[in-house]
């Protein structure tokens, strides 16, 4: 039977399972619009801005482990959209993003709203598609929602010219996809995977260090019974936050330029480093050749082009996190069948105590204030109130690093932040794809004043499609994170950072049919965070709070991380810092 | 032995789907690193639906290593094999225009014939060369006629292939080429 190209596009979402689609109409996708008025089992959210249709996928991709997918017409839409692609380049987020494209006979001509759309997102996607015929569409569309959640996962754009959407086509729907070109390696290799147990078993300061690839993976469960079977110490990336409770004894909290003291000195001084779904980016490395220098180390990675990309690793293990970690606990376990010899059991105790020992020093710790709302405090309360079951969702900046370091993270899938591009005005959009995707669950974006201004606009579209997103602004009047580097590396030339009084989020929240709320002493935020929970609309909390504070500890860029400052510098410090290229 | 991490010249052969965009995907890659592609030829393989490209990039083992890797996870490559260390027979093809005055011509023709190159365009002042061989013949040619006044100078790129009886591509039946004889409007045509 014959059918619209449009109508495809929509037959294909369906098979493939989907459904709910981000997106926002134009020119050039009006078709599929036309062809979504009586088109049944598929929910579309109208989107404000078009970055926000990207990022809301992410947010679904990201929580929901499917894939998520976004709509947009063509040229300014498509440009649009870049950055959320690229975000989700860089975190491995499957997502498939369908733009609209001015008719074949009009590419190359300078047409109305049209862009090189394949041309610019060559380098943003893992693959892209631009359908010339539409016989194509059911063959392409299955291959690029294989592509994007298979392998390391990543966004994947397909381009749509409107004559193809128009002109009727026999739907060809291939049984299964078949890529001779494509056959990503989801089976470590046994050599490898017995050479990693044997030096785990004789490890005497062995450190987990793991990151988004065990959530992509789902391998949080294999990950515990690993550490907990060879009582290993944890750290996670800004993108592995999750995948290991908080509050477990083995945990070591974040690593990294603005990690835990203890997660840092820990990966510094290990001798055998666990890389799992990690990629050594230079937030958790610092200086590359002062990172983890007496470690051997083992890189369990689904990428073969992240191995020995920045560090150099000593097993490389290439395949899905999961599979592989559970042939490294039954080759583990094998090889701890015999006792170990005792200056390994002695050097692990010791090991331990050291760790300890930094735990219990050097905590993350802020100076209280009754006058003042700290920051951190307001992600403690957060964290509280909310025992570690809610969604949540960060914009970039300063209140990103202290909800990474305060949160109590529990559970894999409900922890959204931009790691790898680091997008501002990424929450709230994101935390909309998350509502959408967990109908009834608790979604809170706790961003920054300057980061959320970003995106402000998609207020309306939580409004109105019945997104009850909880957002807390930790507002410091100005970009934070900018002002801290400027404060500690620029000797206080303060330039460009402020975002004095306007808008007022609390009637900027109410213009947009939700409910303001605001915070300004430390005595008012548990009350102002239940009041926000209890309340079914979407909610902003707008939470002033202390300007000076700064995140510590910091890894000044260029540093080894053994080079963290764990308080604001003193002039001396910040004199020599002056002096040298790398900063401290 | 070669220090790894001495940068040197490396062969690297990729089978790739042949599609549009792949191009434009391949160079991006290196672009996108800053790596520098000295040469690239592109051509069909038997089988018209792979590509095969033929790369001479500059790198120490670190950046060929990364660079390969890339290559492979691009979805359109089938295949990426470094020759460099392999045995493998490379050729280039070059055109040259060069000055013939009356005084060098007979000199231009005996160089010509040592590097076994064949005069394919002449004309009263300038002769048009065509060598082919690996880089350092070509080198040697172009280096002698230099003095003569070389106008214009073509080169195709390296094209190389592994030395041996094993095969890089898998093994694919020719498609026939529609012959002239094979179209029933063209009477009497003796093919």
């Amino acid at each position: 039977m014959k059918m619209a190209g449009a109508r495809i596009v929509l037959e294909c979402l369906k098979r493939q399972g989907v459904d709910l689609i981000f997106g926002l109409p134009g020119g050039a996708v009006l078709p599929i619009y036309d062809a979504l008025y009586d088109f049944e089992g598929l929910r579309h959210i109208l989107v404000r801005q078009e970055a926000a249709a990207g990022h809301a996928a992410e947010g679904y991709a990201r929580t929901s482990g499917r894939v998520g997918v976004c709509l947009v017409t063509s040229g300014p839409a498509a440009t649009n959209l870049v950055t959320a692609l690229q975000d989700a380049m860089m975190d491995s987020i499957p997502i498939v993003a369908f733009t609209g494209q001015v008719p074949t006979h009009l590419i190359g001509n300078d047409a109305f709203q049209e862009a090189d759309n394949v041309g610019i997102t060559r380098p943003c996607t893992k693959h892209n598609f631009l359908v010339k015929d539409g016989k194509d569409l059911g063959p392409i569309i299955r291959e690029a929602f294989h592509i994007a959640s298979t392998g390391r996962p990543g966004p994947v754009h397909v381009d749509l010219p409107k004559d193809v959407l128009v002109k009727e086509w026999d739907l060809v729907w291939p049984a299964q996809v078949h890529m001779r070109s494509y056959n990503p390696n989801y089976d470590g290799h046994p050599g490898q995977i017995k050479r990693a147990a044997k030096l785990l078993a004789r490890a005497k300061k062995p450190v987990l260090y793991v990151g988004g690839g065990v959530i992509s993976a789902d391998a949080s469960a294999e990950l515990r019974e690993l550490a907990e079977m060879a009582q290993i110490p944890l750290t996670q990336t800004l993108m592995g936050l999750g995948s290991f409770p908080m509050e477990h004894p083995l945990s070591l909290d974040m690593l990294g330029m603005h990690g835990s003291y203890y997660a840092n000195m820990a990966v510094h001084h290990s001798d055998v480093l666990v890389a799992v779904g990690a990629r050594f980016d230079d937030r958790v490395t610092g200086r590359v050749d002062a990172f983890a220098p007496h470690a051997e180390i083992i890189h369990i990675d689904i990428d073969p082009s992240s191995i020995s990309k920045n560090i150099k690793v000593d097993v490389p293990i290439v395949g899905d996190c999961r599979r592989v970690l559970v042939k490294l606990v039954e080759a583990l376990r094998e090889e701890l069948r015999e006792e170990p010899a005792p200056a390994i059991r002695e050097g692990r105790r010791q090991w331990a105590a050291q760790i300890a020992e930094w735990k219990r020093d050097f905590p993350f710790r802020y100076e209280w204030s009754d006058d003042v709302v700290k920051p951190q405090h307001v992600v403690q309360e957060i964290s509280n109130a909310t025992g570690g079951e809610a969604f949540i969702v960060t914009g970039v900046g300063q209140h990103q690093m202290w909800a990474a370091q305060y949160y109590k993270f529990k559970h894999p899938r409900m922890w959204c932040t931009s790691g790898g591009l680091g997008t501002m005005g990424y929450g709230l959009p994101t935390a909309m794809g998350v509502q959408a995707a967990n109908p009834g669950k608790l979604v809170i974006n706790i961003d920054g004043d300057g980061s959320f201004q970003m995106n402000s606009q998609e207020l309306a579209t939580c409004f109105t499609e019945g997104l009850p997103v909880k957002t807390v602004i930790i507002n410091n009047s100005g970009h934070g994170m900018v002002r801290q580097w400027q404060r500690i590396i620029y000797k206080e030339r303060y330039c460009a950072i402020d975002l004095p009084g306007v808008p007022d989020w609390v009637r900027l929240a109410e213009a947009y049919g939700c409910v303001g709320l605001r915070v300004t002493k430390p005595s008012e935020v548990v009350p102002a965070i239940e009041k926000m929970i209890s309340t079914p609309a979407p909610v902003v909390l707008d939470v002033c709070v202390d300007k000076d504070e700064c995140v510590f500890p910091m890894v000044p860029a260029g540093g080894a991380n053994t080079d963290m400052i764990l308080e604001p510098p003193t002039r001396e410090v910040r004199d020599k810092a002056a002096k040298s290229q790398t900063g401290f | 032995m070669q220090n790894g991490n001495e940068p040197r010249k490396h062969t690297i052969a990729v089978l790739v789907e042949n599609k549009f965009g792949v191009l434009s995907r391949v160079a991006g890659l290196f672009s996108a690193r800053g790596y520098n592609i000295e040469s690239m030829s592109v051509g069909e393989t038997l089988d018209p639906s792979i590509s095969r490209m033929t790369l001479v990039v500059r790198g120490d083992e670190f950046v060929i290593e990364q660079a390969t890797k890339q290559l492979h996870k691009l979805i359109d490559v089938i295949k990426v094999t470094d020759l460099t260390d392999e045995s493998h027979v490379e050729r280039e093809l070059v055109l040259i225009r060069v000055n013939a005055e009356p005084s060098n011509r007979a000199e231009i023709l005996r160089t010509a014939d040592i590097f076994r190159a064949r005069v394919v365009d002449v004309t009263p002042v300038s002769f048009v060369l065509e060598a082919t061989g690996d880089e350092g013949k070509l080198e040697a040619l172009i280096e002698l006629l230099r003095p003569m006044g070389i106008q214009e100078l073509v080169r195709t790129g390296k094209v190389a292939i592994a030395r041996g009886p094993k095969t890089r591509v898998r093994r694919v039946e020719a498609p026939r080429k529609p012959r002239v004889a094979d179209d029933p409007r063209v009477v009497g045509f003796a093919d």
